[in-house]
């Protein structure tokens, strides 16, 4: 019944996200787009922030891995969509790999500053290569390079209904995989490795592997939201990789709730709109925006959807 | 905290050409008072709106404050003297954050939600780039003020122009030979490592070679760093001239700890004065600058030759004769860059009356227009002085500055061509499609 | 320059940034320490620090160390209090919650940076430092007040020492961070030990920013290097432990400036970075820390 009631709820949200396409207007339309693809970052933190408990101050890089990987590819390279994309997951997911083995045999508050600081590499390497990447300018990537192929037909990336419906299809598809991923018995193995870490080592788990899939998984995510951020929107940057950028979907899942698969998604639409509308009616903004973090989590320590599932929907996911 | 919407209306005392030239008798009465005159003799007596991407937050805030304050000088004159065609000017701001993916949003929202008729402003490299794709895609004319090669590489799309500030390569270019003929031809470059900095080191060592001057040494420096000292040892002996640029908020430190470091023996300076926009010369610390050189897009300092339109600019932007605020002699300007906004706004203001500009249909027309563009003769549109536009690069070129710190003031030494600082066209907007 | 000249040079500047470095990470170790929370608004503080020490010193003429010293004693106090009252308000009402308290402290940073960029503005300007010297050594000349800042912040350390391990205010706050409920029991006001570890970890940062704001301006965004910097340092060092903070701080502040004797800066900056987070990888609980948390 319950598994029946957050299906459908999932369906929903979907369905009306694809209804909106036709319903905003247009300014918000295009700035649904960006959140959409923000929010695929938001989730795949959330992977490893929520459901598996690791705090990383470092997600930036996996993005940026994916950012670069698909815009560097596509600019030097002048590789089409499709494969460029490929180059950017496979980025990421190498840099997860590789980052979770050795930031792994930290645990807590050493997970966090050991993420913090090979982000800070990272950022670093991109500055390092301006000759390359055009270190904090970036670059730009040509209009006519952003086409996507279809079997049948091709659309360009920078009109704003298919950039809409692109980054619908990304939610869409990481919406489901979170969905099937926490309610698998892997997602329960996580929670509970979140919970208490030496019960399931002592009931035969493998943490390590287990924790080490989770970040990789997760960079993989982050790194999907980086690759079509770059042609969706057309813009690479050093900025993406900042540690500002780490801090953002930490924010973004904590507003909306950690360990909900819905709540990265409401945190960066309650953010993004936070700032959008402040700044419409004053121009010391960040005070209102610093306000309104404290009042939130004052009423919703839990975060938006965290706390609606404590106090009213025990059934979220 | 100020109550300051982002729409900011600056008309209703305004007057059009077309009131002046015709109205005459019957003008009179009204020319008296300001707020009754109406722009109804044009097609449309609507505003003209500019949305105007602004610093307001972020690392580029001490810019943004000062570009506020030129546009809304600048503004206010056009309406003053009638508008443009006939119609008021409106400028709309929203912060950018100093970020280029704010500063993309900020262009949707101005295409989308502000209508606006075009995008101005923009000083930051990186908020420029991040900006260009969505002001490409909508199509909208995206005329920045920035300084960066980004424009003239031809990277960007046939919307973005830059018309009221010479861009970096040329700026480099055209100190290049006065560096080799007075203050010597071993040089040492001192830059942030990133683009910004890049730019200043690629165009500058073969701008110095053409001099038979040579680049010994080049001392990047990591965007994340504050404290500079332990580099200067990089800086080798038999330099002849350190030539330093820096940015953002560690630029004084990197200043001061310069002069702890050489004290007054050292090799002779020459800086961009980027690293001292917006902070007082006489700064302590700072006396070891005494003697050195810096560029200037336009100089801080009132000069006791300068032509009455230069006076008019610094009095109607605010500015006294050490470049400070009117209102407060601590707020230092930005005046080596800030007279691009003004420069920008009459530029605007012609190619909108050359084309006949009527509303967001001929925005196509508009960039035409200014492409069409190429001499701009030294005056109240120009105050910083002559410029030559190149319509298929879009990008201007003006003469440059050189100034010497004496007696805690900078004072013009040198004023470059603008053919010191003409380069190579490396692309050709004009046969890119709209 | 020769190597010798250019290593004691580049070991100069190390300490210098490790002594101010290592100054503000003791505030965030006691903050973290004894009530577990992650501050993002350290930061904010150091650079509140900053700001309100080139007021101070503006208020006053006359030679430069009546301002100086007037700001090294005022500006840590009134950090303390706005630190003291946003505890109070926010963080105790948090229940000091580890997640929610990221959230708060984020949103204090915005407010505060606001609040620095509307009344001060987004420039960056000098405070003048107490004494104007400048020690000229046979290879290159160095400033007089940098060393002065490697001693006060030796003299900062080890009155902090003193007050946590000799005096009752530092067993009551060991007694804190060792088990909050016993000390609950015992009569310990928690709440109000909570607050004043808060404002004092404050103040140290504040204290951090009036030595370095001589060196380096005051600036409404020179809150966050600093910030990231002092959270490697106290986990590096192992938390809880003063004797790891210092150590931590040196080798940061050092290896940055050795190896940039080798390699372009920027790829220093990296291979540090990079060495100085392997170091975690291989020893978890930091240099000093114990292993159980």
């Amino acid at each position: 019944m319950t598994n029946a009631k957050s299906l459908w709820l999932h369906a929903a949200v979907i369905l009306l996200l694809f209804a909106l396409n036709f319903l905003l207007p247009e300014y918000h339309r295009g700035i649904f787009s960006r959140v959409m693809v923000l929010a695929v970052f938001a989730m795949g933190y959330n992977l490893a922030f929520g459901y598996t408990g690791l705090l990383s101050l470092g997600h930036a890089m996996f993005f940026a891995a994916g950012l670069y990987g698909a815009g560097l590819t596509v600019y030097h390279l002048g590789w089409s969509i499709w494969p460029a994309l490929g180059a950017g997951l496979l980025a990421g997911t190498l840099l997860a790999l590789v980052v979770g083995f050795l930031a792994l045999r930290t645990t807590g508050v050493a997970f966090m500053i050991v993420t913090l600081m090979f982000a800070q590499v990272f950022y670093l390497t991109t500055l390092y290569f301006t000759t390359y990447t055009r270190g904090e300018e970036g670059l730009v990537l040509p209009q006519a390079m952003r086409t996507l192929a279809l079997p049948g037909a091709s659309f360009s990336l920078t009109d704003p209904a298919t950039r809409y419906m692109a980054a619908l299809a990304l939610l869409t598809i990481v919406l489901g995989l979170t969905l099937i991923l926490v309610r698998s018995p892997y997602g329960r193995a996580l929670i509970a490795i979140r919970e208490n870490e030496e019960r399931m080592r002592m009931l035969g788990y493998d943490v390590f592997a287990n924790k080490l899939a989770s970040v990789v998984i997760s960079g993989l995510i982050c790194a999907a939201a980086g690759a079509a951020y770059a042609v969706l929107f057309g813009y690479v940057g050093s900025g993406f990789a900042s540690i500002q950028y780490s801090i953002l979907p930490l924010l973004w899942v904590l507003l909306g709730g950690g360990a909900t698969t819905l709540g990265p998604l409401i945190g960066t639409l309650f953010m993004f709109y936070i700032i959008d509308t402040a700044s419409d009616y004053t121009t010391a903004y960040l005070l209102v925006v610093g306000l309104a973090l404290i009042l939130l989590i004052l009423y919703f320590p839990k975060g938006i959807a965290g706390t609606v599932r404590e106090r009213w929907l025990p059934w979220l996911p | 905290m100020r109550e300051d919407r982002n729409t900011n209306i600056l008309s209703g005392n305004g007057l059009t050409r077309r009131t002046t030239l015709k109205g005459l008798g019957a003008a009179a009465g009204l020319m008296a008072a300001p707020g009754f005159t109406r722009f109804a003799q044009a097609q449309s007596s609507e505003p003209i709106r500019i949305g105007f991407q602004c610093h307001r937050t972020g690392i580029g805030a001490a810019y943004g404050r000062w570009y506020e304050r030129v546009t809304n000088a600048a503004a206010k004159l056009i309406n003053d003297e009638g508008g443009i065609n006939g119609r008021p000017l409106e400028i709309v701001i929203e912060d950018d954050g100093t970020d280029p993916a704010r500063g993309s949003e900020v262009v949707q929202k101005f295409a989308n939600q502000h209508k606006v008729d075009l995008v101005y402003g923009t000083l930051f490299s990186h908020v420029v780039v991040g900006s260009a794709p969505m002001a490409g895609e909508l199509k909208i004319p995206y005329y920045v003020v920035s300084e960066g090669y980004h424009v003239a590489s031809g990277k960007l799309n046939r919307y973005c122009v830059q018309p009221g500030i010479t861009d970096v390569k040329a700026q480099v270019r055209s100190v290049a030979p006065w560096i080799a003929g007075n203050l010597g031809k071993k040089v040492t470059l001192v830059y942030p490592d990133y683009a910004f900095g890049h730019d200043h080191r690629d165009f500058f060592e073969p701008a110095i070679a053409a001099q038979g001057g040579e680049v010994v040494a080049k001392v990047p420096i990591p965007p994340t760093e504050t404290s500079f000292t332990r580099y200067f040892p990089q800086i080798p002996r038999d330099t002849d001239v350190i030539y330093h640029v820096m940015v953002g908020p560690a630029v004084l430190t990197f200043v001061k700890e310069m002069g702890e470091f050489f004290g007054t023996g050292g090799p002779q300076l020459f800086g961009f004065i980027d690293s001292l926009e917006a902070v007082d010369i006489n700064s302590p610390g700072l006396e070891f600058l005494e003697g050195s050189h810096f560029w200037e897009g336009m100089p801080r300092y009132a000069q006791a030759d300068q032509p009455d339109h230069v006076s008019f600019y610094r009095e109607t932007v605010g500015i006294d004769e050490n470049g400070a605020s009117l209102n407060d002699p601590q707020d230092v300007s930005t005046a080596a860059h800030m007279f691009g906004c003004w420069e920008t706004l009459h530029v605007i203001k012609a190619a909108m009356e050359a084309a006949d500009y009527q509303g967001p249909g001929d925005r196509a027309k508009l960039i035409e227009a200014t492409e069409a563009m190429s001499e701009m003769e030294a005056g109240r549109e120009h105050p910083q002085g002559r410029k030559v536009f190149n319509g298929k690069i879009h990008q201007v070129f003006g003469e440059q500055s050189i100034s010497q710190v004496k007696d805690g003031k900078l004072e013009v030494v040198h004023r470059t061509s603008i053919d010191d600082g003409l380069y190579e066209p490396e692309a050709d907007y004009t046969a890119m499609s709209f | 320059m020769a190597f010798g000249p250019y290593l004691l040079l580049a070991t100069l500047e190390g300490l210098v940034t490790a002594a101010v470095l290592a100054l503000m990470a003791l505030g965030l170790s006691l903050v973290f320490g004894v009530m577990r929370v992650v501050n993002v608004a350290h930061g904010e503080f150091y650079m509140l620090g900053a700001v309100l020490a080139w007021w101070f010193a503006s208020l006053v003429t006359g030679h430069p160390a009546i301002g100086f010293l007037l700001a090294l004693v005022l500006s840590p106090l009134v950090v303390a209090a706005i630190a003291f009252v946003a505890e109070r308000l926010v963080l105790s009402r948090l229940n000091y919650e580890p997640e929610a308290t990221i959230v708060a402290t984020i949103g204090l940073l915005y407010i505060i940076q606001q609040l620095a960029l509307t009344f001060y503005g987004p420039e960056a300007r000098p405070v003048q430092a107490p004494f104007d010297m400048r020690i000229s050594l046979p290879w290159f000349g160095y400033s007089a007040y940098k060393l002065a800042v490697i001693a006060a912040s030796i003299l900062m350390m080890l009155a902090t020492w003193f007050a946590l391990t000799r005096t009752k205010i530092g067993l009551v706050m060991r007694a804190t961070q060792y088990d909050r409920e016993t000390a609950q029991a015992f009569g310990i006001p928690v709440g109000r030990v909570y607050a004043g570890v808060f404002a004092l970890g404050a103040a140290l940062a504040a204290v951090a920013a009036v030595l370095i704001v001589p060196i380096q301006q005051a600036h409404y965004l020179m809150g966050l290097d600093p910030l990231l910097l002092s959270f490697i340092v106290v986990i590096i060092g192992g938390l809880g432990s003063l004797r790891g903070t210092v150590v931590a701080a040196i080798l940061i502040g050092l290896s940055d400036g050795i190896i940039s004797m080798f390699f372009s800066p920027t790829l220093a900056k990296m291979l540090a970075t990079l060495l100085v987070a392997l170091v975690l990888v291989f020893r978890p609980q930091g240099l000093f820390g114990t292993v159980a948390r």
